[in-house]
Formats: structure tokens, C-alpha cells, sequence
């Protein structure tokens, strides 16, 4: 397919349904209601559903259940349904269940506003729902790397048995680029013999369900699902790194505020000033040995996000606190102008010399 | 000569299409034209759909060039609610030029239906911005359905199509040209004349002929 103009929200559900994905329950909020406004649109025509929930907690509830029978499925949100979300997510998490959640994040506390943010990171990445569990997270950083997350979201979730969540922003649902799908649509999708599609009298019937009456089996349970958390770690870390093998300071940044973090770091390297970024693609599994390998060269950390500094203690610990980490960020949806950017590498490149 | 065509137009001209075909772009890239063709002109922001880019992101540019500027008070703000200024209906009254940018598909055109009956009194002309790359009119029949639909909510007949078919910053000569033949047949299947096809000024073209350059105004957002 040649390239074609897509709004990011309009990208990630055309690679959705590209990715064997037939099933979307939402329910509308600004800035990611194109989804929900394009799955209507297209589902019918495929044979798929779009259904419009009674409310977000409905909403992840019916991913459950269609996930539950097998079927790649989606729901997708901003900052405050997410969090009216998180109920279910843990739940889809203790049964073991895969599915897309996107969060096209807005301004908060509450309900803070509607332009972008990226104030979900630690919801996203340490307390989505309650117990011990992880999402694995996505944060891609164009309309091109937003459909190939989209695509990449439902493999990992299938080999893995856990939700995927992609972390985007109001500036990424809402801008425009060109975008390629690559490849044919996916027709053949992994076989799930745990789903609840009836037994046909050949099999032992399947339960889904995250409640456990014996405390031990409750723990075996979340043993072995840690083990695959294990196995996440070592082996589905994605980053970008630019301009850091020779860099002094090191930018940390994801999404769209890695853009303007670019653009920033081409102008200090025209002053000279030694300046590169790694861009976690996954913010969990978080790439931390990229950033400790760069501790071992680098002087400085700058973290850059659209939030009051929440992804610093990941670096930190990333480096074992051995090179300083300084923070930058706006909030309330105003996005830092790379000049402002800039200003904090000269001011970290003053005090290195 | 575009600049004949577009001197051509009603006092009152709409500017309609599907959510992204670059009605904002095409809306004040018009107004700033006839602004600079000497005649009063006004530009009102009838968009209760897209609460992130808006003709409000130009207000600077415009008013500099002397066109006055009609756009809801919340524009760009936190409060997304639809409502639109009484003073739209100044548009209806006076002397000048007045370019309506409506929000995208029928939803936007609900909007545009409110002023119906002074819209067919003052006389009107009314553009259907397609892009050939955008998904869901990538082909003449859905761009028209799209059209169709935006006529059935507002009651107002289109007059005009304006190809804007562009792929953004990787619009060249060739993804121009390709376009033609789309513009062409949807032209023909509605019975509507093509108006012009818009083209960034930093695309360089073989001929200008039926070409209405325009300067990117999309607000960037990194």
C-alpha cells in the first residue's frame, strides 16, 4: 500500500484492524474519539464490532470477555478513562489476558485539560491496577511508529498473555503524517488454546478468572507470570539511540516530546556541545542497560518529558545514581519550544567543561 | 487565472470537506488571497469538531494582513464545548468577503446548517476539499459519498471542488499529478467545476496552470 495522510488516533485503528483486530469497545473522550469515529466507520464493512460502552469500566470489561473467547481486541482512552480502566486491566492482567489499551494522554489531575501531556508515565508503567503486574508499555514517537507499535502490541500480547498499553500523547493522536502500512493484512493469528470457545466435548473446559481461593495457588500463579516477566525483560527492550556514543549529555526522552528533543540536540551539537538522546520505545521492559552503558562515557542526564519530572528515579535507577540527572518538562498540555530545551543543554554543558 | 476564479466567488464562501482534507489550510489561505486582492474580508471559524488545530492558531497572520477575524472565544482552550459567537451573523450584514470554515464531515456541516437561510439570501459559493490521501476518500466514489452526506446535514448544495491532495511534508510533483485524474472524475460524477488544486509554495511544479499556491499554516506541534 502506498502512503496515505492519517491523524495518529486514525493510524493506530487502521493497523489495529490490520492486525487481525475485530473487536473495539470504547467510550469517547477528547483527544483520542477518532478511534472510536474510525472504527465505526470501517467495523461494519469488515464483519468486525464497534461498540460504543456505556461507560469505560463497561468498556474494558468487554474487552475481557472478548478476549476471554480469544479475539484480538482493543479499547482505547484518554488519561482519565484510564483510569476508570484500571480495575479491569488488573483483572484482565490476573486472568492472563491479552489486549491493546491505548492512552492518548491529556492534561490532568482529574480532568486537567485536553491538549497533550505525558503525566500518566508512573500509571502506565508502575500502578496500572492494583497488585503485583506489569502492562507491557509503547511509546512510539510518529504516526509511522504508532501503526508499527500497534501491530507489534498485539504480537506481544499474544506471545505473552499480558495487555499492552501504548502511551501516546494528545499531539500524536491528533497531527497528521504520512504513514505506510507495510505488508498484507494478518489472516492466520496465534492459536490460543486457553480461550473459552467451547469445548466441543474434545477438551477439558478453559476458565478464565483472577480470583484464587487457596493463597499458595494465588502465588504460584503470579510466580510463573513473573517468570515471563523475566523473559519480557531480557528480550523485548526497544530504544533509539541518537547522536549518544560520543555525547557528554545524554537527553531521555519518549513520544512526541523526543521530537522536539531532536531538534534541540541539532542545535547544541552546531554550538558544539556534545548532546545525543536514548528514546525508550518500551517504557517497560525500560531500557536500562543502554543508559548504564552510557553512564560509563557520558557526564550529564537530562530527562525531558511533559510532566513535573516523573521518569527521572527510571534513569536514576537506570545509572545507579552515578552521573547527575536534571529535569525539564512543561504540563497543563503547553509543550516546551525547542529553544527552551536547548537553554538547559547549555546550561548542563557550562558546568561539565 | 486563479486569481480571476477565485475573484469569481460569491460574498460568502464555505469551505466544507472530510475531517483532514485541509479545510483550515485551503480557509485561510483563501482569506489571506482575497484580503490581498484589496477586498474587505472576514474570517469565521465554524469548527465545533477539532479541538486542536484551528484557524485560530493563524489569527496573528491574518489580522496583520487586515482580514478581521471571527473565532469562539474557547478556541484552543480546555473548554470543548460547541457553542459559536452571535457575531457570526455580522458575516450575513456587511460589505465584506466572508470565508466559513466548517468543521469536518457532517458533523461540522450540522454547524454550517444553523445559517442556512442567510447563507442561500446572500448568495454563496461552497468548496469540497478532497485529498486523494486521505484514507476514507482515497477514492472518487467515498470522497462523494463524504460530500453527499456534508449536503444532506447542512441542506446547503456544494458549488465548487478544490483538490487539495497533498501528503504533507512529502508532497512532490508527482503525488500532485497523480491526483488530477481523482479530481477529475469526482468533478465529473458530481457535476461540480474543480475551482483549483492547492499546492504548497515550496513544491516546485512543471506549470502552474490551474494551481492556487499556499503556504502551510498547519501549527506544528513539536
Amino acid at each position: 500500500m502506498a502512503k496515505v495522510l492519517m491523524k495518529g488516533n486514525e493510524a493506530i485503528a487502521e493497523a489495529a484492524i490490520r492486525s487481525g483486530c475485530r473487536h473495539y469497545f470504547g467510550y469517547p473522550i477528547t483527544p483520542q474519539t477518532e478511534i472510536a469515529e474510525y472504527m465505526a466507520k470501517r467495523m461494519p464493512k469488515i464483519g468486525g464490532l464497534c461498540l460504543q460502552a456505556e461507560s469505560e469500566i463497561a468498556a474494558i470489561n468487554m474487552v475481557l470477555g472478548a478476549s476471554s473467547a480469544g479475539v484480538r481486541v482493543m479499547t482505547s482512552s484518554s488519561s482519565p478513562g484510564i483510569s476508570l480502566k484500571s480495575e479491569g486491566i488488573s483483572y484482565m492482567v490476573g486472568s492472563d489476558l491479552p489486549c491493546l489499551i491505548l492512552n492518548v494522554q491529556r492534561g490532568g489531575p482529574g480532568l486537567g485539560g485536553i491538549q497533550p501531556a505525558q503525566s500518566d508515565y508512573y500509571q502506565a508503567t508502575k500502578a496500572n491496577g492494583h497488585g503485583d503486574l506489569h502492562l507491557i508499555v509503547l511509546a512510539p514517537n510518529s504516526i509511522q511508529e504508532a501503526a508499527d507499535c500497534t501491530s507489534l502490541a498485539f504480537d506481544l500480547g499474544d506471545k505473552y498473555r499480558v495487555p499492552v498499553m501504548i502511551l501516546a500523547d494528545g499531539a500524536l493522536g491528533q497531527m497528521m503524517e504520512p504513514v505506510e502500512f507495510s505488508g498484507n493484512e494478518k489472516t492466520e493469528l496465534p492459536e490460543k488454546p486457553w480461550a473459552t470457545t467451547g469445548t466441543g466435548m474434545k477438551r477439558k473446559k478453559n476458565i478464565i478468572n483472577s480470583l484464587y481461593m487457596q493463597p499458595d495457588e494465588l502465588e504460584s500463579s503470579i510466580n510463573e507470570r513473573f517468570k515471563r516477566y523475566d523473559v519480557i525483560e531480557k528480550n523485548e527492550v526497544r530504544y533509539e539511540s541518537y547522536l549518544a556514543e560520543d555525547a557528554d549529555i545524554i537527553l531521555v526522552c519518549y513520544g512526541i516530546t523526543s521530537r522536539i528533543c531532536k531538534t534541540a540536540v541539532g542545535m547544541a551539537r552546531k554550538e558544539g556541545i556534545k548532546a545525543g538522546i536514548i528514546r525508550p520505545i518500551t517504557l517497560w521492559p525500560y531500557p536500562k542497560e543502554a543508559l548504564a552503558k552510557a553512564a560509563e562515557t557520558a557526564s550529564e542526564f537530562l530527562v525531558v518529558e511533559l510532566n513535573k519530572g516523573q521518569m527521572t528515579s527510571d534513569v536514576k535507577l537506570a545509572i545507579e545514581c552515578s552521573r547527575p540527572v536534571s529535569f525539564y518538562g512543561r504540563t497543563g498540555g503547553v509543550m516546551p519550544t525547542p529553544e527552551e530545551i536547548l537553554e538547559q543543554i547549555r546550561m548542563i554543558g557550562g558546568r561539565i567543561k | 487565472m486563479i486569481s480571476d476564479k477565485i475573484g469569481g466567488l460569491n460574498k460568502i464562501i464555505i469551505v466544507c470537506g472530510h475531517y483532514g482534507s485541509g479545510k483550515t489550510n485551503i480557509a485561510v489561505n483563501l482569506a489571506y488571497a482575497i484580503r490581498k486582492s484589496g477586498k474587505k474580508t472576514v474570517l469565521a471559524d465554524l469548527d465545533i469538531v477539532n479541538p486542536y488545530f484551528r484557524a485560530a492558531d493563524n489569527r496573528e497572520f491574518l489580522e496583520e494582513a487586515g482580514v478581521r477575524c471571527l473565532i469562539p472565544m474557547y478556541a484552543n482552550s480546555n473548554v470543548d464545548i460547541p457553542c459559536l459567537p452571535p457575531e457570526i451573523y455580522s458575516v450575513f450584514s456587511g460589505d465584506e468577503y466572508a470565508i466559513l470554515d466548517v468543521g469536518g464531515d457532517k458533523e461540522g456541516a450540522t454547524a454550517l446548517g444553523i445559517y442556512r437561510e442567510e447563507i442561500l439570501r446572500c448568495g454563496y459559493s461552497m468548496l469540497g476539499v478532497c485529498n486523494m490521501y486521505r484514507p476514507l476518500t482515497s477514492i472518487p466514489e467515498d470522497a462523494i459519498d463524504n460530500l453527499a452526506q456534508i449536503e444532506a446535514h447542512c441542506s446547503i448544495p456544494f458549488t465548487h471542488i478544490v483538490n487539495n491532495s497533498n501528503l504533507a511534508d512529502l508532497t512532490t510533483e508527482k503525488t500532485v499529478y497523480d491526483s488530477f485524474e481523482y479530481a477529475e472524475t469526482i468533478c465529473k460524477k458530481s457535476g461540480l467545476p474543480l475551482l483549483f488544486t492547492s499546492v504548497c509554495d515550496d513544491v516546485p511544479l512543471m506549470s502552474e496552470e490551474g494551481i492556487f499556491r499556499i503556504k502551510n499554516i498547519t501549527k506544528r506541534l513539536y
